[in-house]
């Protein structure tokens, strides 16, 4: 396509700029960490490094951070091993109803966390299930699993089908073909979806809102209950701040893992 | 593919007709594979929501706030009748189709020079650099952009946006839509890049050859071929936008939508008005899904 | 379609089994004390159960659960709805309950009369929060006072002259239109009631919670007109802080506690006890009548109304304590005096958040708007 260099110009502008914007109000909360207010209002009033060193002391965070990553985890497993299985049958067959299950493998994400959140409570406290740790899991494993599930089938329509075809001929048996061929191809998209489904979960409000019982609490709830409560506002900057830069290699990781071909 | 009635799951594999070649019962397998996950999107998901429906119906114990069994089309003809509540579902919809836009408008730029125009390095590092907040915290991003487009006073300061520019839209709708685009950005950025990544050089050289300008190209030749992308972006931007209640408290000072309407039925307690406003988003995702369905987004989500 | 009604049947029956389930028949009041359970899970309103991982200095629950071995997890409720909400759900022992959601609780049988003989520290609470119609039914206890304030008006003070009316919240003409703070509750509807009390009182409101039908339409379109005057609407105390630091707000219905931090934090403002009376509140302790941890719960309620803890937490949250050693041991030795603990004058012009029902509360022959109305009414308005 035959651009102007004035056009050239122009998008790589608008591109830089969208990167500026984006940036902007993350500098912020990273500059605000070094506030000394109580509040996290811009601007700020003065230098200090009170809210740093004070975060160690703050046990609710540090639980809050541990719970959260659990969560996440088992979250993850369970999007992973049901994403993974609706690919697999999604990709490899042709059947009756294939897309209404592929748009109800979408609904949980589709649908606002608020009607999620809602319906899910309303079923455990009707069933006497008490709402915890488990409820929570449920919740996110619900719309986590069209995560792995979208990663997973994209690599499978990119496998070439001879390749099973091929193992077949050879004498594999299918699990031989699967733990053989198809796994090492698809390893790195399942990780990648994995890698997702556990962001999703890490930074999900709604639903734990609505499916957390007493004795769980979250980061991001942390973070609003933090908002609720006076005078310790700006360990929220100090936590953001953190997670961010764990979170930089991660997101590369995720990145390059769901780029990477397969073969 | 409705027309086909048969029960048996018929194995293509890929379009090809492989039958008799070492694949054992696959229906078998199929049902296997299908079972797990299926059974928990419907006992758990699709069983809550059936539930969430049913409790629409019931009315409410006046004074202890709790749902009795006795079955009223009150709260259904409540939450679709009355004007107030039906405002704020368009309003609702309004700042999710603005919310919506935005995304688009500032990510089909940015997407087209990472894929198309910048370097193999830079496009890497681009890439990453703007999905990396992704990963920074919906509440944290929120409530930093409080702190950008808090509006100032005679009697104090504003945010950075008015420190700056001496000017900001203050917290209300038009900071609630700034707010969900840049909350929603990489969703919409993320397909579209991954379309344009794919769309063959060749065809945008032939456009060329024929005389088309860039313009014409992108418009006759992109644009069909980026809409299932598109509309799997717009899934995203869409309902995350429509149902969104938090990012409405943070920066929305005294504007409402759905969420917050079924948040406060929810808490008041009224549990069955709450569901039945819940009717709303789940009908208006139904019916955009059915629409960006068409339009190819679940192959590109 | 057959088979879709028969699921819906089905569904219908599963649904009405479980919404059965909450009935009146929970537990009932506990005779005696015994073991803890090792655990109790509250409901409570923000800043009052600090367990030092807000600051290591503000902690009166590490020493409660090292003595009682129950370990205290705390869930917070955003308002008088969401604690009732939670409630509900029968996941928790013990809640904080002002008196807007006290009254429903007991109704809804989510708690149970308290034998406030198990609770030592009962007898030193003041007398005036004793028995009272918010906290009891039929001289049965139904919780322990836990502290008490006023909804005050705070004003910027270089905005203009100290207000000390109502009516410049709701006025159209009011000096601080646009820029006025309004709590965002069903309960707020009262406040209105207590501006007609003022402006219009051919009305006949003497309780701004006993309203009828006439009366309460007049308090909604006082509130309409006051749409247009108000710049927030705020539900979390820390947005109102913030709007009262940077100005944007310069008048609005407030917390002690607000004023306090604002003020902390450099805010010009000032707050006052406007002439016609204003709302409060009054908190109780409940227990809930599906406790898991009754015990661990009664030895909190003893816990949290010790003169300690009591005064621990009236200090960090603002507010008048309920047991009166508590004054004595306040880290500011005028916290009572500025707080009116023990002023039942100064409590006279307070009309504590109190549940509207059917029958109206000042005892006229009359239907009153009971509060599901209120709560529709202020969602439509906020709408």
């Amino acid at each position: 396509m035959q651009l102007s260099p004035l056009a050239r110009l122009m998008l790589r502008l608008v591109t830089y700029a969208v990167l500026g914007v984006v940036y902007l109000p993350l500098a912020l909360i990273f500059v605000l960490s070094f506030n000394s207010a109580k509040s996290i209002a811009w601007p700020p009033v003065g230098f200090s490094t009170r809210w740093w060193e004070g975060f160690l002391d703050v046990e609710s965070a540090r639980e809050a951070l541990f719970s959260s990553a659990r969560l996440a985890f088992v979250a993850m497993i369970i999007a992973i091993v049901l994403g993974s299985m609706l690919a697999f049958a999604l990709q490899r067959y042709e059947f009756y109803g294939k897309n209404v299950i592929s748009f109800l493998a979408v609904l949980p994400i589709a649908l606002p966390g608020i009607v999620t959140g809602v319906a899910l409570r309303n079923t455990f406290v009707r069933f006497g299930w008490d709402l915890g740790f488990l409820s929570v899991v449920a919740g996110h494993a619900t719309f986590c699993i069209v995560v792995a599930h979208n990663n997973v089938i994209a690599r499978l329509r990119r496998i070439a089908p001879n390749l099973r075809e091929a193992s077949a001929d050879l004498g594999a048996t299918p699990f031989q073909t699967f733990r053989l061929v198809t796994w090492p191809l698809i390893r790195s998209a399942v990780l990648a979806g994995g890698i997702l489904a556990f962001a999703l979960s890490f930074d999900e409000v709604v639903v734990t809102t609505f499916t957390a019982g007493a004795g769980v609490q979250t980061l991001p709830q942390w973070i609003l209950n933090n908002f609720s409560r006076p005078n310790v506002l700006p360990y929220v900057t100090v936590m953001a701040t953190l997670v961010m830069l764990v979170s930089l290699p991660i997101a590369w990781l995720a990145q390059r893992l769901g780029d990477s071909n397969p073969g | 593919m409705g027309e086909r009635l048969e029960q048996t799951p018929r194995v293509t594999d890929s379009g090809r007709n492989i039958a008799g070649r070492g694949k054992p019962r696959p229906a078998f397998a199929l049902w296997g594979l299908l079972s797990a996950p299926l059974a928990w999107l419907l006992v758990v998901y699709v069983g809550s929501l059936a539930l969430l429906v049913v409790s629409a119906f019931f009315s409410l114990d006046d004074f202890t706030g709790k749902p009795t069994t006795d079955l009223t089309t009150g709260n259904i003809s409540e939450a679709f009748t009355q004007g107030e509540y039906v405002s704020l579902v368009g309003r609702s919809i309004g700042v999710a189709v603005a919310a919506t836009l935005l995304c688009f408008a500032l990510a089909m730029p940015t997407a087209f020079y990472i894929a198309r125009l910048a370097s193999r390095r830079t496009r890497r590092a681009l890439i990453v650099a703007l999905i990396l907040p992704l990963w920074t915290g919906y509440l944290v991003k929120a409530f930093a952009l409080r702190a950008v487009l808090a509006p100032g006073s005679d009697y104090g300061d504003g945010g950075f946006m008015s420190g700056l520019v001496g000017w900001s839209p203050g917290f209300g709708y038009v900071a609630v839509t700034l707010t969900l685009a840049y909350l929603w950005f990489p969703y919409m950025l993320l397909p579209i890049y991954a379309g344009l990544e794919r769309l063959p050089n060749s065809m945008l050289d032939a456009s060329a050859d024929l005389g088309a300008g860039s313009l014409r190209t992108f418009r006759l030749v992109m644009l069909p071929l980026l809409l299932p992308s598109i509309a799997a972006g717009s899934i995203f931007t869409f309902s995350l936008s429509l149902g969104d209640y938090i990012t409405v408290k943070i920066v929305g000072g005294t504007a409402q939508m759905i969420g917050n309407i079924i948040e406060r039925a929810l808490l008041a307690p009224n549990q069955p008005l709450a569901a039945a406003f819940t009717l709303w988003p789940m009908l208006i995702m139904v019916a955009y899904l059915a629409v960006m369905g068409r339009a190819g987004a679940f192959k590109n989500l | 379609m057959k088979k879709v009604s028969a699921l819906a049947v089905a569904l219908l029956g599963v649904v009405t089994l479980g919404a059965c389930g909450g009935g009146d028949d929970g537990g009932a009041m506990l005779e005696e004390l015994g073991e803890g359970e090792g655990a109790v899970n509250l409901v409570a309103w923000a800043g009052y159960v600090e367990d030092g991982s807000t600051d290591p200095n503000v902690d009166w629950v590490s020493d409660f659960e090292a003595e009682t071995g129950c370990e205290v997890n705390v869930k917070i409720g955003n308002s008088s709805d969401e604690m009732v909400e939670l409630m509900q759900s029968g996941e928790y022992d013990a809640v904080s309950a002002s008196g807007d959601a006290t009254l429903r609780l007991i109704a809804g049988g989510d708690v149970v009369p308290v034998n406030t003989d198990l609770i030592p520290n009962y007898a030193d609470v003041f007398e005036g929060l004793k028995n009272k119609p918010w906290n009891s039914v039929d001289g049965k206890a139904y919780g322990v006072p836990h502290g008490r304030g006023a909804n005050l008006l705070v004003y910027n003070t270089e905005a203009g002259a100290a207000p000390s009316s109502i009516v410049d919240m709701f006025s159209p003409d009011s000096p601080y239109a646009g820029k006025i703070s309004v709590y965002d509750s069903p309960i707020y509807i009262a406040d209105a009631a207590i501006y007609l009390m003022a402006t219009q009182p051919e009305l006949g409101i003497t309780n701004p919670y006993a309203l009828d039908q006439t009366q309460f339409d007049a308090a909604i379109a006082a509130l309409e007109t006051q749409k247009s005057i108000v710049g927030q609407y705020w539900a979390l105390y820390t947005d109102q802080q913030a709007a009262l630091e940077n100005g944007s707000v310069t008048l609005g219905t407030t917390w002690q506690v607000i004023v306090n931090l604002a003020k902390a934090n450099g805010a010009k403002i000032d707050s006052t006890l406007h002439d016609e009376g204003a709302t409060g509140w009054s908190d109780t302790w409940m227990v809930s009548s599906k406790a898991k941890h009754p015990n661990c719960a009664y030895k909190w309620l003893n816990h949290i109304i010790s003169p300690k803890a009591n005064a621990g937490v009236a200090e960090w949250f603002g507010e008048a304590p309920s047991n009166a050693k508590s004054c004595a041991l306040t880290a500011d030795p005028n916290h009572c005096a500025t707080f009116h603990a023990d002023d039942e004058e100064y409590f006279s012009k307070v009309y504590y958040w109190t549940t509207p029902t059917k029958d109206c509360l000042d005892g006229r022959d009359v239907e009153c708007v009971p509060y599901s109305e209120w709560v529709n009414a202020w969602n439509k308005l906020r709408a």
